[in-house]
Order: C-alpha cells, then structure tokens, then sequence
C-alpha cells in the first residue's frame, strides 16, 4: 500500500510511500480523502519520508488536501521533505498554504 | 552543430503506468555523465513534467506512442526531447504560462514552470491535430 493511515487526537497522518507523479498521485489521493471526509481531521499530516521522488502531480496532491480541509478548516501539515522534494515545494510557494516541518537531522 | 557522443531512443504506450519507466530510463542513459545526485534528479523531473504532459494532455482522446530521445555531447551537455503525435497546443506561449492548465484541478498547472526551473531551457513546438514536441537542455557539470 502506498499509503499508511493513522488517527490520533485530531491528527490524521497519511504517510506516503514510493515516487509520486501522475499515476500514482490518484491512488494517494483516494486513500487520503475517503478517510479524511470521515474523520474531518484538525489538521492533515502528510509524511514525504519514504517518497524519493515527485514531480508536479505531487503539488497537485497538496494542494488539494489543503483545499479538501479547508471544507472544515483543517490544516495540513508537510513532514520529512527531502532537499529534492522541498525545492518544488519552494517553487509551488506551498508554504503560504501548509506548513512545512523541517527534516530532523 | 557538435556531434553527441552517445545517444538512446526509447518509445511507450501512452499508458500513465510508463512515466516512471520514461524518466527512469532517461535518467539511467544520463548517468553516464557523472553527475551530481541533485542535478540528475532536476533532469529526472523534468522528463517527468514532459512525459506526464504528452500522456495526460496530447493523447487527452485517444492512446498513442511517447517518443523519447536522449543525446549527451562531449562537454556534458545533454538533450532530451520527448515527442507525441496527439493533439497539439494551439497556444505554446498562453500553455506554457505557470498556473494555465487545462487537466482538472488536481493538476497544478506547473509542468512547464517546473521544466524552465529545472533545466538549462526548453523548447516547445507544437502542431494541433499533429502533436508536439519538448526540447530539455541541461549542462551537467562533473562531480567534484
């Protein structure tokens, strides 16, 4: 599975596994907003840490969830962005939109 | 015009399956200019942004072949040009702006902004009705 679903306290972390481009994107994207509707999170934790690549689609993923959240005001959270993903990150100007915790280490 | 000193061909369905196969292959070809882990990796995405488009955007109607070409030049100088025969753009300059997309709203608009931003430059000639073609340049220096 390319995605890994856990609930705690209001916080739904999805953590994403494998390169994230147009293919696999919709997959993601399915996982994540069925249980995102059900649950309507505070806030969405989506973890990069095991994603060693993505293009474009993956500011797609994004901004989606951000704009899927919004429906209940919910935030989304970016964890454990390798310097590759961060830089399109940067370009997307995602960081106006979600927040973006650093790497530890 | 200087002579490549090596070059690859590859082709695919236009099946999304295959974007990773595109950019793996290209990137696999590339590697043999030593570059470094991040400018490989700008490259890889950037097929990726090209290949993508081809799929989702110029065989929008019906399935056909990517054509990808890859050249690399004595000087570390490597182009890739990926191809379709699908629907072409009718305005390469209005397509190419950052946000402008025509593939629903869970396509950032940012392929070709991500291509600009990645590569040395692209070339974009398009054909409606024929297809179209993008031309990525990048110099890859040498690993120190």
């Amino acid at each position: 599975m390319s995605v890994q679903l856990s609930y705690k306290e209001g916080v739904l972390t999805a953590k994403l596994t494998g390169e994230i481009d147009h293919h696999s994107a919709r997959e993601m994207r399915e996982a994540i907003d069925d249980t995102a509707q059900k649950l309507k999170p505070y806030c969405l934790r989506l973890d990069f840490m095991e994603v060693p690549f993505m293009d474009s689609s993956g500011v797609g993923l994004i901004l989606g969830r951000v704009r899927l959240c919004n429906f209940w005001r919910g935030r989304v959270v970016l964890c454990g962005l390798s310097p590759n993903l961060n830089k399109m990150v940067e370009l997307a100007g995602i960081s106006s939109v979600a927040a973006i915790e650093r790497r530890a280490g | 015009m200087m002579k490549p000193v090596n070059q690859a061909q590859i082709s695919f369905p236009s099946y999304s399956v295959n974007e990773g196969f595109g950019r793996a292959a290209v990137a696999a070809f590339l590697a043999q200019l030593d570059p470094t882990v991040a400018d490989l990796a700008d490259m890889r995405t950037a097929v990726s942004e090209a290949v993508t488009n081809a799929i989702v955007h110029g065989y929008r109607d019906k399935k056909g072949t990517v054509y990808i070409s890859a050249k690399i030049f004595e000087d570390g100088k490597a182009v890739v040009r990926v191809r379709d025969k699908g629907c072409g753009i009718p305005d390469v300059k209005q397509a190419m702006e950052p946000l402008f997309t025509t593939g629903g709203e869970e396509r950032a608009g940012l392929g070709f902004a991500v291509m600009q931003s990645f590569c040395d430059s692209v070339r974009v000639t398009s054909t409606v009705g024929r297809g179209t073609s993008v031309t990525l340049t990048k110099h890859f220096e040498p690993k120190e």
